[in-house]
């Protein structure tokens, strides 16, 4: 909402600069974008074109003798629409003007560096000022003639030569752009403006002048309002007769522009202009082209209109229309019908001032226009207002469009126009704010509000010392029906500490028992590992393409899309987080930046059998480089990543309880066949592991991802101490050639089972293929430690329990021991 | 025979003395001290010696012999520590050659700045609370007092699924979850740190973004209250002695509700470009919580009464570490991630 400080100065005694002001509704929860003047320029007089000669070394420059007053000026000007007598807005040597640059069709575009005006020559011609356009001075190309768009303003044949030219053109106003909240519909008016200011201020309200005349017709007997729908609380209708339409006068106008409304003509202006004063959205028609009487109803479905833009609407149940009785001919609050719109012809108008339904209004406005009226009936109207509004609009036709306002209102209402009452009491006020604000205060800000107070069933007359309400625990406030915000107590509460302030409470701690909080630390945890481990942690978008989001999964969900996406791009919940991490990796590599292992906890989402749900996971990319302590650089392997899983896990208390697996037709099709794998915990798959399939990526990449719900679900026991052996361990090593199909996985089993429990660890210290080895084969190294918890063993037990796997492993695999 | 143990212990010395290094010392020690030295062949002669002069003739010479033996000790661990000094000498490094790099991974900073904030609430009681992204309607809105239809909906465009469901815009989704959840109705004191969802993106908004969202309820909880507990957390996160100043504002979930502006931290509120010359920085956004949310989580408001505040965790880590563009924060640059590597005290 612009407020035109001009505008509310009609309603309301102020006298603060527009900063201060701005500032103070600030205070009060009304923030603004901008604060400042309509024009912000110096030194611009009203001048007459003398002379007029074409420049002797130019096609298109003119050169002026200008009239200021005070002397005559030389004035070069380039526009087209300079003439000897024409009246002009003068920019002396020395004025500033606002930083503007103009664009193509006069669209103007603001920068912060204001344009300063100096006395010079311009091809060899003394130039001493500038003659403007509207445009220059920084008013939208909107709101201007054709004439400044192409050249210079020109003036009234009577403004008087010298004076200032702002002034002259009553654009000496002072705007503020408040960018209020959705709860103050109230605002959008200049009176309810007024209001709030004089709160502020502590000043009367003045009374808006609705006295016209009318004649002794009355329309109730020609015309009928008729309102078959509840979403229409209130319709008035007011017939003015032989209308003049012509301009606005001038202060119509520059209101209107100030407030960002176009101006059109008188008639139009009007109902804009008291839309602005009282917030009630008007509509006229021309009276000529109705019928006997006006219906509010719901649309038929698929009835169509022609709105005044031109278009035709298919309409549904959903929206309210005005109709003639026969057909419709506007759309509620959103606009009006092409065959009633008031043309330059129209002699007698129809004036509908009415309440519709906020949440069908906005329904429908969203679909055709949002516009000044349709949010002003969105956020609520006051009825009083409906009333207010339908005379003013009255009176305004009668005073500058010489209407003859025909007798009597055809109406229906069924809307309330009381006071809302709420009880309160101090105690409860002061509780909520946690201050200590006496009595008296309080009352004061109710009366500054313009809300009346209830004191034991009389009307307070705000007079009540602090001892006269010394019995007094509550009151009743009775509230406009202006302020539709202020519905309980709290609204109530609220008011008193924007207007009382709340800048002197003092901060305090809850009293509450003390606790310890808690939060999540397994995920915490988890983090804490991969960085320890060396990986970066990341943050993408969960919204990813529907192509990406089917990628590195092969479960039965479906995908989880957006009805109205934003973009392409971004239409669908992501499945996996990999898709993610691959993208990061790719935009990491353009960069030209290596060595990427990055990792990243968060949701992912699925629909199955209807049902959303999400999950959260963990996964992460590696590649390139990867350091794992002191001096130990290595190039990402599966097995290097396999590590940082499996040091996951054992952190997570799982050690012992996972396997990678490979299971036909559950492999992703992204990853590599024969480096991929799935991650099995207690026989349960979580995750999967492996490199990303090089028509993917050429590069070798490495990823995995674990479902951590489903992970964190296995049950983990406390950490605790076990005992270790008191006897001496024995390290014997053992390298077997095996074929190279078989995993080292099943030799562990094996190479167990042998031994039994003189065995302790197996480590694999080789694996070897090539020379020496036949060509299916592969050699693998043990060293294995044996170790007893009750005893210290003997050679020949140790022997004995060498003798046994080696027999296994060449009954069971075929593998011949190396030698 | 004295006389010559004399005359060997002289000589001995001498020789020792003249020692240049552990070979030659070793050397002197066999000639005089060794099976076949000059000392030991006196003890060897002993036989010939009077039962009367043989104990002083023996006492005489295992006399000199711990001597020379003591000084013959002295002397190697002199050319030990010599041979030492050298070596240490030897083994010199340059000390400013590059180090071998351990690599450190690093949390991404909205991570750090959330931990920071749980950590905080937690030692002051709360619970750190969570909800899910892909919200439903009636959590996302109509339980905080936003009945479909409302104008206040705009506010927050959202990302719908279904008519249904959407990706929670706010994580005040949260609050009535929690009020619900508690069946005993008990006091409340949670936060709740999480992503959330607009549908906006431009250079300062990114339609994925995060906040924190704090809820009190007991009896007797006031505008005080949440003052005093925004102190604590806006000094904690952005510097002591800042200043919090009470805007009126409007959210449909809370009444009375208040803009919180935080003096500002980099000029200390004498107006800066940060603070666009005003002194403040809006931070939060809080208020008493609405008596229907209190109703519709199962609370009586007549009884009950309560804070809600929230706040956006981009904006607060991009204050915190000096970050400039949103973006930044979700671009994953790996020079951009690697550098939240340290401890920040």
């Amino acid at each position: 909402m612009k407020l035109s400080t001009n505008f509310v100065k009609d309603y309301v005694d102020i006298d603060v600069d527009v900063k201060t002001l701005a500032e103070d509704m600030t205070r009060v929860g009304n923030e603004y974008d901008e604060a400042g003047k309509l024009i912000d320029a110096t030194k611009l007089v009203v001048g007459e074109v003398k002379e007029c000669e074409m420049h002797p070394d130019s096609d298109h420059l003119h050169v002026c003798k200008v009239d200021i007053g005070s002397e005559v000026l030389d004035i070069v000007c380039g526009a087209p629409n300079v003439r000897k007598g024409l009246k002009v807005i003068v920019a002396l040597d020395g004025a500033v003007l606002p930083g503007i640059t103009i664009k193509s069709g006069g669209v103007i575009e603001h920068d912060d560096k204001p344009r300063v005006i100096k006395r010079g020559e311009i091809r060899g011609q003394e130039s001493n000022g500038m003659l403007c356009s509207l445009l220059e001075l920084g008013i939208e190309h909107k709101y201007v003639d054709e004439a400044d768009k192409t050249g210079i303003h020109e003036l009234p044949t009577d403004a008087p030569v010298g004076e200032d030219a702002i002034k002259y053109l009553q654009m000496d106003d002072e705007v503020v752009d408040f960018d209020l909240t959705a709860n103050r519909g109230d605002l959008l008016s200049i009176l309810g403006m007024a209001y709030e200011l004089g709160a502020i201020y502590d000043k009367k309200v003045k009374e808006i002048d609705l006295a016209h005349g009318e004649n002794n017709e009355d329309i109730n007997n020609s015309f009928k309002v008729e309102v078959n729908t509840d979403n229409c609380s209130i319709f008035l209708a007011r017939k003015v007769k032989n209308i003049q339409i012509h301009e606005s006068p001038i202060f119509i106008k520059n209101r209107l522009i100030a407030s960002g409304i176009r101006p059109i003509n008188n008639v139009v202006d009007i109902s804009n202009y008291v839309m602005l004063e009282t917030g009630q959205p008007l509509h006229f028609y021309d009276a000529d082209t109705l019928k006997d009487k006006i219906e509010v109803r719901m649309a038929g479905e698929g009835e169509k209109l022609y709105t005044l833009d031109g278009k035709e609407r298919v309409l549904s149940s959903e929206d309210i229309v005005i109709s003639d009785g026969e057909k419709a001919i506007g759309l509620a609050g959103v606009m009006g019908g092409l065959d009633t719109e008031i043309t330059d012809n129209t002699k007698n108008v129809l004036i509908e001032a009415a309440i519709f339904d906020g949440v069908k209004v906005r329904k429908t406005s969203k679909e055709i226009l949002r516009s000044e009226a349709s949010s002003r009936f969105e956020k609520g109207l006051d009825p009083n207002r409906t009333y207010m509004a339908i005379e003013r609009a009255c009176k305004l036709l009668e005073e500058y469009a010489d209407g003859e306002v025909v007798g009597g209102t055809a109406k229906y209402d069924n809307s309330n126009l009381k006071n809302r009452e709420i009880e309160i009491s101090f105690e409860k006020i002061n509780n909520v704010l946690g201050m200590n604000i006496s009595k008296k205060d309080i009352l004061d800000v109710f009366r500054r509000l313009g809300f009346e107070v209830i004191i034991g069933g009389k009307k307070s007359n705000f007079t009540e010392s602090e001892k006269d309400l010394e019995n007094c625990l509550e009151i009743t406030v009775s509230v406009p029906r202006r302020r539709g915000d202020i519905s309980i107590k709290e609204d109530l509460i609220e008011e008193v500490g924007r207007i009382y302030g709340v800048d002197n409470i003092v901060g305090k701690l809850p009293e509450m028992p003390m606790k310890s909080g808690s939060y999540d630390k397994v995920t915490r945890g988890i983090r804490n590992k991969m960085v320890d481990l060396g990986l970066n942690e990341t943050l993408s978008y969960i919204l990813v393409n529907d192509k990406e989001a089917k990628q590195f999964t092969k479960d039965d969900t479906e995908l989880v899309s957006l009805l109205d996406p934003m973009s392409e791009d971004r239409n669908t919940l992501r499945h996996s987080i990999i898709p993610s991490l691959m993208k990061i990796y790719e935009n990491n590599k353009s960069r030209n930046n290596k060595d990427i292992s990055i990792f990243e906890i968060g949701k992912a989402f699925y629909k199955r059998n209807e049902e959303y749900g999400e999950n959260n996971k963990i996964a992460a990319l590696m590649t390139g480089d990867f350091y794992l302590g002191v001096d130990n650089k290595k190039e990402v392997d599966f097995y290097v990543i396999k590590g940082i899983v499996e040091e996951l896990l054992d952190y997570l208390g799982y050690e012992r309880r996972y396997s990678f697996v490979i299971k036909e037709n559950q492999m992703p099709d992204e990853l590599h066949p024969g480096q991929s794998a799935l991650i099995s915990v207690n026989n349960d798959i979580v995750g999967l592991i492996g490199r990303v399939h090089p028509s993917l990526e050429k590069e070798a990449v490495y990823v995995f991802e674990i479902d951590l719900d489903k992970l964190l679900n296995k049950k983990v026991g406390r950490m605790k101490y076990k005992e270790f052996s008191k006897f001496p361990s024995v390290k014997k090593d053992l390298a077997v050639v095996v074929d190279r199909d078989i995993t080292s996985e099943e030799i562990a089993v094996l190479i167990k089972k042998a031994a039994g429990s003189n065995l302790d660890k197996i480590d694999i210290f080789d694996v070897y293929t090539g020379k020496g080895i036949e060509e299916n084969k592969k050699s693998i190294a043990y060293s294995l430690t044996f170790e007893r918890m009750d005893r210290t063993l003997t050679d020949e037990e140790i022997n004995n329990s060498l003798t046994k796997i080696i027999e296994m492993l060449e009954k069971k695999i075929g593998a011949e021991l190396r030698k | 025979m004295e006389e010559q143990i004399s005359k060997i212990k002289e000589v001995a010395i001498e020789e020792i003395k003249k020692a240049a290094n552990a070979k030659e010392l070793d050397d002197a020690r066999v000639k005089y001290l060794g099976k076949k030295g000059e000392l030991t062949a006196i003890l060897r002669g002993m036989g010939s010696l009077s039962p009367e002069e043989r104990p002083i003739i023996g006492s005489k010479v295992n006399e000199v012999r711990d001597e020379l033996e003591n000084m013959i000790k002295k002397m190697e661990e002199e050319f030990a520590k010599l041979e030492l000094e050298k070596k240490l000498k030897e083994e010199k490094i340059d000390i400013t050659l590059p180090s071998t790099k351990v690599k450190r991974g690093s949390k991404h900073p909205l991570n750090r700045i959330i931990e920071e904030v749980e950590d905080l609430f937690v030692s002051m009681g709360y619970d750190v609370v969570t909800g899910p992204e892909l919200e439903t309607d009636e959590y996302c809105f109509e339980r905080l007092n936003l009945p479909k239809g409302h104008p206040a909906r705009d506010m927050q465009d959202s990302f719908y699924i279904t008519s249904e469901y959407l990706l929670r815009t706010q994580t005040s989704a949260v609050q009535a979850r929690t009020m619900m959840a508690n069946e005993e109705k008990t006091p409340i004191r949670v936060i709740c740190p999480g992503k959330t969802y607009r549908r906006d993106d431009d250079a300062t908004h990114s339609h994925q973004f995060s906040q924190v969202e704090g809820l009190v309820i007991d009896k007797n909880i006031s505008l005080a209250d949440l003052k005093g507990t925004l102190e604590v957390f806006v000094r904690k996160m952005l510097g002591d002695n800042l200043e919090l100043r009470f805007r009126p504002s409007y959210f449909p979930f809370t009444e009375p509700s208040y803009e919180v502006d935080v003096s500002c931290f980099k000029c200390g509120g004498k107006g800066c470009n940060l603070c666009k010359q005003t002194g403040w920085i809006e931070v939060l956004g809080s208020g008493m919580v609405h008596p229907n949310v209190l109703k519709m989580g199962g609370y009586d408001p007549e009884v009950y009464s309560g804070f809600a505040f929230g706040t956006g965790l981009d904006r607060l880590a991009m204050f915190k570490y000096g970050i400039t563009d949103i973006r930044l924060l979700y671009q994953n640059d790996i020079r951009f991630l690697r550098q939240f590597d340290r401890l920040d005290r």
